[in-house]
């Protein structure tokens, strides 16, 4: 065993203890606990409806994983993707209901115009961060709060649809939803969006001088800093890059999804994209497959709920328990120190 | 205007910033202890929801509200224990470890909501106890001062208690000593035979008590149920007041003090037409606010610390 | 000779990181003596000493005290056997007072609280007894180095230390403060103390210790009757060649201004001065040293040249342009390098490549622009042909310089900066912490750059090397410049030391020759 396999076994046995648990917690209390596993493991991936249903659930989690992927590279522990999301999911709701374009274009422009207004709320945290060292944390949490009661005024005082049942918007103009790509499924072309941003933000942070800022800044602030770098221009970037691409997320999850605005709490993708991210270590790339399970075992889960005894939320527990180890830097630690001190012994 | 003015110069008012300024003070001297002793728990929010949660199962289930109390403030400890045994043993990141006892928190009680009562929202359907409110003799009347600070309940009284406790505790005792040396200085404390990751445990759970004080009063006393998310982000301005105390016991207890005022106007102007989701904004905002005019003095101090005259 | 108080056999420690920092290591210590253990740094003497005092576990081997196994798992465990430590980096808590950091850890109590006034008494009583005079109620933050060492040895003792760990004293102590120390030392020992010294100046050991154990690259070379070995011999054993530094430096004339220092001032917050008319030059093809006990300004010297600190009172110029109120960005493309003090907290990003870590300073040069792209190719070559001119020792590019022991990563750090071929290297302590080889290595690039017509200002506390390289000498003393030598190599270390503790000072006239020969 080498030790650079190290970090791939480990996310593998995070990834195994964490479903053990989650059978441990049906086994308590499910009265049929072995047909509860089957389904959670088996009915994400029985039908085609159910595999389009991960992959529909995927789409917004490569989003937000992306954003926050580059937020913690640069290593600033934002969770602003959340409000960010909601709110640009409100603005692309808006100009769907409201402009009259073809259906090229509607989309378009209601999704710049959600990634844009995404892009510059973002900012905000990002310059108190950049100027003052306000901690981003608990800022963009704040945003988070703020941003959802704004959006659910708009939502509830501009946007809501007398005649309908529920707190929702009014319909969407058909031009601007987004094309579905397979029949029998509702995934649609914000799939094809974010895989090119994912390929996108892979070459600019690997390969051009602000992508090597971001990742030097994160690494270490105070060397970019007397390397010559203007961290805090950095720091403000990568807040506008997040914010766009949450942004992004939260309008073509709007657009792609549904045909009314119809969000009247926080739908969460935005704390799912920090476990992404983890899960993905913060690499562009490997938010694909880290999306990818996350929304298996939620689909899992909802599979779960509806066809035997154990409620949804049960994934909750089961994600904290992943990111707790995840990021444990001792978790199966001395293991590797033992082939650390074999390998150092092999070379003396 | 005027009718602004009506609500907040009342006894009713100055009342109110008292019963809604005791969680957020809880959750602060929590975050105050922990943060001295160099460890940040970006967990509270979660501690004091699974508190909340806890207090009202175990009073619903034993008919006692001290009993709900107790359940509480063990369920705090235990849940700041597990967010020290992930972060001081597996070193766990701080940060993300207090994100994911947040996570857990926020799934996992509605999760054990619907196994014990088959609600998802709130606990409705449980008897669950409320811990009493005080009427104290003589100050209560005394005009003004008694409507005001007479007939709390009784954990507002221990949250004013607690912060002369965690003064004393901070500057006055071989444990306080040790904390703030951990948070200063820990490889000096180290080598003094103090363990560092022995204090940051005592200091995580003793913050987890505070914050299960604080989640207890959100069901069994600001409210006599559990709902759903019901602490609504008190944990984190508790972080930010404690931030803006600067670490101190009495700065976090007034910006605590300041947080909870906010609450409280953006409870009292419910009754203005003013649309419910704008005001509900209030707190966050002053605290962004807060949080802004705190860094940028400190930033100012070490600009200043640097410049100076030349 | 006297019984074995403590012995620790066959003692082999892996760091997590895959560093092996001791290996097969034998020690002994004798009742009542002082034995020096020396070695270069990264000799593994501060790891042996850590697993002595409990801060770290042995991989393998054993420990005896007075025949007994030992097994240690904390410091308390130490300290409860009568070893106390004396650490490098003083372990003291600024904000505390000296009797709150000498109770520390075993406070008395009255009711719940802290008995202050019997933490005072106690403080008093030990300094009384050990003849180490402290105040016990002055904050530690406000006190000077060696006072803080004293506070240091008393803890120790206040601990019931019989067997005191003293890592590297006098790394930070003025010459008098050393014998001063040394004076303390023999006291203690008679007094029935048995000492650790570890040291890497010979002549200390040489003046005060009974026995020496020399340590070379994790190894334990022999221990050794002072007596019965020269200065030379130990040298010999520690690095296995001459350590003398010497250098053959062709001497040319110096060229243009490049930089120019005039009546700098600076004073912090509560109106004390940092800096106080500080006024000199570097010229092309000249190194500068600076030297002082740190503390006395130095640092704000290189905040103020580097952009860090904004300049109020006092001009600073490269190359006749006056930088005040520039940014380190704007400073570097006027041709400045720097090396900084810290090589962990400035001078690199620990988890990026080493590849990342030699770019920093120059990623956006049109060499390595393509204008979207960085050029990955040009990179490579830049990167590969600097491990290799450096010899840094490592698995390729791609490896996180993070990985790499402390000698390796400042050869990295120095290549950067000198990778750019810059009219001013400012070198802030280049070889702290560095073993010789890759000092040495380190010293031959700043010559190198000196013979190409740089100016190179050279700040650092390692007397050796500032009187070996530097052309012309500066000491500071309280943010003053006090002494301006034009030949170093002609100076000794206690004239230095003079200066240094601010005993002398040259005349006004001699000092001004800094900025006017």
């Amino acid at each position: 065993m080498k030790v650079k396999y190290f970090e791939v076994v480990r996310t593998a046995a995070v990834i195994l203890i964490a479903l053990f648990l989650a059978f441990i917690i049906i086994s308590l209390v499910s009265e049929q606990p072995l047909e509860s596993i089957r389904i959670f493991l088996w009915e994400p991936l029985n039908t085609k409806g159910h595999i389009g249903n991960v992959i529909e659930m995927a789409i917004p989690l490569m989003f937000t994983g992306l954003a926050v992927s580059l937020l913690f590279k640069a290593n600033l522990f934002n969770l602003g993707a959340e409000g960010l999301f909601y709110f640009s999911g409100v603005i692309a709701a808006t100009l769907a209901i409201h402009l009259t374009l073809n259906s090229f274009m509607h989309p378009f422009v209601a999704i710049l115009a959600g990634s844009l207004v995404g892009a510059l709320l973002s900012a905000i945290p990002g310059i108190l961060k950049a100027k003052w060292n306000v901690n981003e944390l608990v800022s963009s949490l704040m945003f988070n709060n703020i941003l959802f009661g704004i959006g659910l005024y708009i939502l509830n005082y501009k946007l809501r649809d007398a005649q309908a049942f529920a707190a929702v918007s009014f319909k969407f103009e058909q031009t601007a939803m987004l094309t579905k790509l397979l029949p029998g499924t509702r995934i649609h072309t914000g799939l094809i969006i974010v895989l090119v941003l994912i390929v996108a933000a892979h070459f600019f942070l690997y390969k051009t001088k602000w992508g090597y800022e971001i990742r030097m800044t994160g690494a270490n602030r105070e060397f970019a800093q007397y390397s010559g770098m203007k961290t805090a221009k950095v720091i403000i970037l990568v807040h506008l890059i997040a914010g766009f691409i949450a942004g992004m997320g939260g309008s073509v999850e709007v657009l792609g999804m549904y045909s009314r605005f119809q969000w009247s709490a926080l739908p969460g993708y935005g704390l799912d994209g920090a476990l992404v991210a983890m899960l993905a270590k913060n690499n562009p790339f490997s938010v694909i497959g880290a999306a990818l399970f996350l929304a298996y075992i939620r689909i899992g889960a909802d599979q779960m709920a509806r066809f035997s005894d154990v409620p949804a939320e049960m994934i909750s527990i089961v994600q904290a328990i992943i990111i707790l180890l995840i990021s444990a830097e001792q978790f199966l630690k001395f293991w590797k120190n033992r082939m650390l001190l074999k390998e150092a012994q092999r070379n003396v | 205007m005027s009718s602004l003015f009506d609500v907040i110069f009342t006894t009713e008012f100055a009342f109110s910033v008292l019963r809604v300024t005791t969680p957020i003070l809880f959750a602060a001297l929590g975050a105050l202890i922990s943060n001295r002793a160099g460890i940040i728990n970006i967990g509270l929010e979660g501690i004091m929801l699974v508190a909340a949660l806890t207090g009202v199962i175990a009073s619903a289930y034993t008919g006692s509200a001290w009993l709900g109390l107790t359940g509480a403030v063990m369920a705090g400890t235990l849940i700041a224990g597990v967010l020290a045994f992930f972060t001081l043993k597996f070193k766990t990141h701080i940060i993300l470890g207090g994100v994911a006892i947040n996570m857990f928190a926020s799934g996992g009680t509605v999760f054990i909501l619907y196994l014990l009562s088959g609600d998802k929202g709130s606990s409705t359907s449980l008897p669950s106890k409320v811990l009493p409110t005080l009427d104290i003799p003589l100050l209560k009347d005394i005009p003004v001062l008694g409507p005001i600070l007479s007939g709390h309940n009784v954990l507002t009284y221990m949250s004013i208690l607690a912060v002369f406790v965690v003064y004393y505790l901070l500057k006055r005792t071989p444990l306080g000593l040790r904390i703030r040396s951990v948070g200063e200085n820990p490889q000096a404390a180290q080598s003094v035979g103090v363990s560092v990751v022995k204090v940051q445990y005592t200091a995580l759970l003793l913050s987890g008590f505070f914050a299960g004080l604080g989640g207890a009063y959100m069901s069994m006393g600001y409210l006599s149920l559990f709902t759903r998310d019901m602490i609504a982000g008190r944990g984190w301005i508790a972080i930010a007041a404690e931030s803006m105390g600067r670490s101190t016991t009495v700065g976090t207890t007034l910006t605590s003090l300041l947080f909870g005022t906010a609450d409280a106007l953006a409870n009292a102007l419910q009754v203005l037409k003013i649309p419910a989701e704008l005001i509900g904004t209030l707190p966050y905002v002053t605290t962004v606010i807060g949080l802004v005019i705190y860094a940028v003095s400190e930033s100012r101090m070490r600009g200043k610390k640097l410049k100076e005259k030349g | 000779m006297t019984s074995q108080l403590l012995e620790m056999k066959n003692i082999t420690k892996v760091y997590p990181n895959g560093v092996v920092a001791n290996q097969k290591v034998q020690f002994s210590l004798s009742e009542g003596e002082i034995h020096a253990i020396v070695g270069e740094n990264g000799a593994g003497k501060s790891t042996l000493m850590k697993m002595m005092f409990g801060m770290e576990a042995p991989s393998e081997g054993e420990i005896f005290l007075r025949g007994e196994p030992l097994k240690l798992t904390s410091p308390q465990d130490a300290i409860d056997k009568g070893i106390g430590m004396v650490h490098q980096h003083f372990m003291l808590v600024p904000s505390f007072t000296v009797a709150e950091n000498m109770v520390l850890g075993m406070e008395p109590k009255k009711g719940v609280g802290i008995n202050y006034s019997e933490a005072v008494r106690m403080t008093e009583e030990m300094s009384k007894k050990y003849n180490l005079h402290v105040n016990p109620k002055a904050k530690v933050e406000d006190l000077s180095v060696g006072m803080k060492q004293k506070i240091e040895i008393l803890k120790a003792l206040l601990r019931g230390a019989k067997i005191l760990i003293l890592d590297e004293p006098t790394a930070v102590l003025t010459p008098q403060e050393t014998e001063e120390l040394f004076r303390e030392l023999k006291q203690l020992k008679e007094q029935g103390h048995t000492i650790v010294f570890i040291s890497h100046k010979l002549k200390e050991v040489k003046a005060i210790c009974d026995r020496i154990t020399i340590m070379r690259a994790g190894k334990s070379e022999g221990v050794f009757l002072t007596r019965d070995v020269s200065e030379q011999d130990i040298s010999k054993l520690m690095v296995g060649r001459d350590v003398v530094l010497k250098y053959d430096k062709i001497s040319k004339p110096y060229g243009s201004d490049i930089l120019s220092v005039n009546e700098l001032s600076l004073s912090d917050e509560t109106g004390k001065a940092l800096l106080e008319n500080v006024a000199f030059k570097v010229r092309s093809g000249e190194i500068v040293g600076i030297a002082g006990v740190e503390g006395n300004g130095q640092t704000q010297l290189v905040e103020a040249l580097t952009g860090r600190l904004s300049v109020r009172r006092g001009s600073i110029a490269v190359k006749g342009t006056v930088i005040q109120g520039y940014d380190i960005g704007r400073i570097r493309s006027l041709g400045v390098s720097y090396i900084p003090e810290d090589r962990m907290r400035q001078g690199a990003a620990k988890e990026a490549s080493i590849s990342d870590n030699l770019i920093s300073t120059q990623y956006r040069s049109k060499e390595m622009n393509s204008g979207l792209f960085l050029k990955g190719k040009t990179i490579g070559k830049l990167a590969a042909k600097l491990i290799e001119d450096f010899r840094v020792r490592c698995s390729g590019p791609a490896q996180p310089i993070g990985m790499l022991s402390g000698g390796n990563m400042q050869k990295v750090v120095v290549a950067r900066e000198c990778s750019t071929s810059p009219d001013l290297l400012i070198a802030e302590q280049p070889t702290r912490g560095v073993d010789v080889g890759a000092a040495q290595f380190i010293h031959q690039k700043l010559i190198e750059l000196r013979d190409n017509g740089s100016g190179v200002l050279l700040i650092s506390a390692d007397l050796n090397e500032i009187l070996e390289l530097s052309d012309s000498l500066l000491v500071m003393y309280e943010g003053q410049i006090v002494a301006y030598l034009e030949e170093p190599s002609k100076v000794t270390e206690e004239e230095l030391g003079l200066y240094m503790l601010g005993l002398q000072r040259q005349d006004d006239g001699q000092i001004r020759r800094a900025v006017e020969s």
